[in-house]
């Protein structure tokens, strides 16, 4: 395997890792704070189509961004109402909310576009296009360090960037403010947090709601950056990969990009079969390396690679007793 | 000048906390009536109370976790309304719950700044929080490591870290509830040496507790709750640990049971030396040695908490243990492996467990179902692989006709039946197997009036036909009603054990505070 082709294997690494990392991230807050949601991929896929409706609409991907995220919002505060006011079944909600975006995205898009339950293709400002960073037309030339920025530093779109400076934020609001601190016991135990005087519901509902908006993210990479327009089911499962990645991560901002880079590797490798070929010298199916993500939670859920302890209220709805 | 000096005198005699007629009912359940209560400043106010007589309620309408249905709360002669923890915390109280609302991986720093946090950033907070840790550290002598996770210190540490919590957000008054029922003797010292430097300082302090000798020791004014009720208020320097235990126990009208003498036959169950080490490492069995004859019926008396709960759980298989348990003769293993409650059903032993709703029955399910369990391999249920639900349905509704089960409808959920109802379902499973030894854990509480007297003839009856009963009970008027020895349990040890007929309830109330014969002399004031 040469060099370029290294360099191109991680560039779409990069690209297949970003709503990973956006919905891992997510999963990350709303579970930091108790809330298990198995919901991620439903709001990826309703974000997904709206903000490439409204972007095919009026042609101005912000706008369309803005609506992808209102949409995942407004289902993460469903899943806030079920699960946290009304004491529901978290995952019961959550699996309501995938089968709810699954239908509803092809309904409306049928409805709206007829074209078979996709939006029509984004071109232009309606898609998030590539950005080239300062100075990759003069370094590229350069031996090494050339490619290397200017193909798999350079040349993603805003959201990549958004996606990557998401992971120092989150770990600095986690650890080091006062949100973040009680963010993290309201996930571990809530009767500490409500014996303090501070309200669970509204932790929880915070956390939940900057779960949609990272999602919101996420489903708008996918059609507006990833691809160029919104097609039936175009999530793919990703939510629940992110949900893996999340376990893999053991809950902690940092893990959770080597975990998406990793799972986004996978990804990257299953569309380039002759690489692996020329790698270890036999043939291996696609299929096969779409399943290791799944194939290493288990392995990391099995307590093989230390022990993965999820956040000990997760799952729980709180009720006030002592 | 005299007038300015009268006011302060008046504003420091005005009582720290002052709850005038406060009641809390849940559904039918009245857990507090009509509760009045002073606690003057710079003292120690213990409440006493079995499980279950509203301590726990009214120190949580203190705190803001309920609302009272009724009464009003003055603090420092103030009336103040606390909706929640937050107005509890700003009314300068403080809480140390008996199970701690620590964050497990957090530091000691950072759960005492949960909620306190100075702003938006935690560094500051922090800093500052470390300062004043030492500082109340230096005050109170309640030294503790400020980075260590509260996962990796011992229990007596995290309460420390719990008081701690309190007293940085400048808490007048502490409530401690039950603070001993997790310690050793030995931080259980140190706790009160805690208290009572807390005090010199200048707080308030509320112990509740179940526990006479802590009373004794460290209170300056005692409450006594029973059903719900204040029962009493006085000052500990004037009461003694018999009266207490009696105000606690009560004194209703007093229970006849039809027995004949017991006919004592040979020894069913031998305990020798038996000890419990429950999973926080306090020791809740000290050496037990007890025995217990075929056709007689040995009541345990004591307060609860005393290890009479570790002793039915050891003895039905569900507790570890060591020493020598012999049920006819033969060893029953106490180290877990092969002890679980069917092992001790093919021994001959039968279980009404203390708390019915949570070890005797599964509350949803049917009482036909609930009938079945444990028994559900008997060949009468079964038909095949197959379970015989007709069958166990069939004999289901002639337990409820024989033990008078109302509604006797199999199918009701065991939710859906009384407490009476419910016992009387689990000792019907029980009882109906024929066993050589029944334990049964407090037979009849939250049992209407009707239905104990139906149980107390159930457990007779079972005597009469020779037939061995450990009877556990907080209620010591049940005890000397049904039993034919008694045994008092005190801090984990047997205090001596009395024929029922030659014991009364002083002498027992005396051994259930922990005072022997040698030792009961009057107390002095």
């Amino acid at each position: 395997m040469d060099y370029l082709t290294l360099i191109q294997l991680l560039d779409s690494t990069v690209r297949l890792a970003t709503p990973l990392l956006l919905a891992c991230l997510a999963g990350l807050f709303s579970e930091r704070a108790g809330i298990f949601d198995i919901g991620l991929d439903g709001k990826m896929l309703a974000a997904a189509f709206f903000s490439a409706a409204i972007a095919a609409i009026t042609g101005n991907v912000w706008l369309g961004l803005l609506a992808g995220i209102a949409a995942s919002l407004a289902l993460s505060l469903l899943h806030g109402l079920a699960s946290i006011t009304f004491r529901g079944n978290q995952l019961i909600s959550g699996v309501a909310i995938n089968f709810l975006a699954a239908g509803l995205t092809v309904l409306i898009a049928q409805s709206w576009f007829q074209q078979g339950g996709r939006t029509p293709s984004l071109i232009g400002g309606a898609r998030f296009n590539p950005i080239t960073l300062p100075f990759a037309g003069q370094i590229e030339p350069m031996p090494f360090i050339g490619p290397l920025y200017a193909e798999l530093i350079s040349g993603h779109s805003i959201l990549v960037y958004m996606a990557f400076a998401a992971v120092p934020l989150t770990w600095w609001i986690l650890y080091r403010t006062r949100f973040g601190l009680r963010l993290r016991a309201v996930g571990e135990n809530p009767a500490a947090v409500d014996t303090a005087g501070v309200s669970v519901i509204g932790l929880r509902y915070a956390a939940v709601c900057i779960c949609g908006v990272l999602c919101g993210v996420a489903g708008a990479y996918l059609s507006t950056a990833l691809q160029a327009g919104f097609i039936k089911d175009m999530s793919a499962g990703r939510g629940y990969i992110a949900l893996a990645a999340l376990i893999f991560a053991k809950w902690r901002p940092w893990y959770a990009l080597w975990a998406t880079l990793l799972f986004g590797l996978f990804g990257a490798l299953e569309t380039r079969p002759d690489v692996i070929e020329a790698l270890i010298g036999i043939k291996v199916q696609g299929q096969l390396l779409g399943a290791l993500p799944y194939v290493m939670t288990v392995i990391i859920l099995a307590g093989f690679v230390g022990k993965a302890i999820p956040p000990r209220a997760g799952g729980e709805p709180y009720v006030k007793e002592r | 000048m005299t007038d300015t000096h009268e006011m302060e005198r008046q504003a420091t005699a005005a009582p720290a906390i002052e709850l005038k007629g406060i009641s809390k009912a849940f559904g039918p359940v009245q857990a507090n009536k009509d509760i009045s209560i002073r606690v003057m400043p710079g003292t120690i106010h213990g409440i006493i109370g079995e499980n279950g007589a509203g301590k726990s309620t009214l120190m949580s309408i203190l705190y803001g976790f309920y609302k009272a249905d009724k009464g009003e709360i003055f603090i420092s002669g103030r009336k103040t309304e606390i909706p929640d923890s937050q107005a509890a915390i700003a009314a300068g109280i403080g809480m140390v719950f008996q199970h701690f609302k620590l964050v497990e991986n957090f530091t000691v720093l950072e759960n005492i700044i949960l909620g306190a946090e100075d702003g938006r950033l935690l560094k500051p907070s922090l800093a500052k929080a470390r300062k004043s840790l030492l500082k109340l550290a230096d005050d109170y002598g309640l030294r503790v490591d400020p980075d260590a996770l509260i996962q990796d210190i011992g229990v007596g540490m995290q309460q420390r870290v719990e008081i701690l919590k309190a007293l940085y957000r400048q808490a007048d008054i502490l409530i401690l509830d039950e603070p001993t029922g997790v310690l050793t003797p030995a931080e259980a010292d140190q706790l009160f040496r805690i208290l009572g430097r807390l005090k010199s300082e200048g707080k308030t302090i509320i112990l509740i507790t179940h526990k006479l000798r802590e009373i004794m020791e460290t209170t300056d004014t005692v409450s006594v709750m029973r059903r719900g009720e204040m029962t009493a208020t006085v000052k500990t320097s004037e009461t003694s640990p018999a009266e207490l235990a009696e105000l606690m126990v009560g004194r209703k009208v007093l229970l006849r049971v039809d027995k004949d003498v017991a006919t004592p036959g040979e020894v069913i169950l031998d305990i020798k030396g038996l000890r419990v080490v429950d999973d926080k490492g306090v020791e809740r069995l000290r050496g037990i040695d007890l025995q217990v004859r075929a056709g007689e019926i040995l009541g345990v008396a004591g307060v609860a908490g005393n290890g009479q709960s570790e002793l039915l759980e050891v003895l039905g298989g569900y507790q570890t243990g060591t020493g020598s348990v012999r049920v006819n003769g033969q060893e029953l293993d106490l180290t877990g492996k092969h002890s679980d409650g069917q092992s001790r059903r093919k021994h001959g032993i039968a279980h009404v467990p203390e708390d019915r709703q949570r070890e005797g029955l599964i509350m949803d399910y049917h009482a036909w179902e609930n009938t079945a369990f444990g028994y559900h391999k008997d060949p009468a249920y079964r038909s095949g692989m197959l379970m015989n639900n007709a069958a166990i349905k069939a004999d289901t509704v002639e337990k409820m006709e024989r033990f008078d089960v109302r509604p006797p409808n199999p199918k009701l959920a065991a939710k859906n039946f009384s407490g009476g109802n419910q016992q009387k379902i689990v000792l019907a499973r029980e009882i109906e197997r024929n066993p050589d030894l029944l334990l049964i854990g407090q037979p009849t509480r939250g049992v209407d009036i009707g239905a104990i007297e139906f149980i107390h003839q159930q457990i007779v009856a079972l005597r009469d036909q020779g037939k061995a009963i450990l009877l556990v009970s907080v209620e010591l008027e049940e005890i000397l009603a049904l039993s034919d020895r008694v045994a008092v349990m005190f801090d984990g040890q047997v205090m001596g054990t009395r024929d029922a007929s030659a014991t009364d309830e002083k002498e027992l109330g005396l051994m259930m505070a922990g005072i022997t014969e040698a030792q009961s002399t009057p107390m002095e004031a």
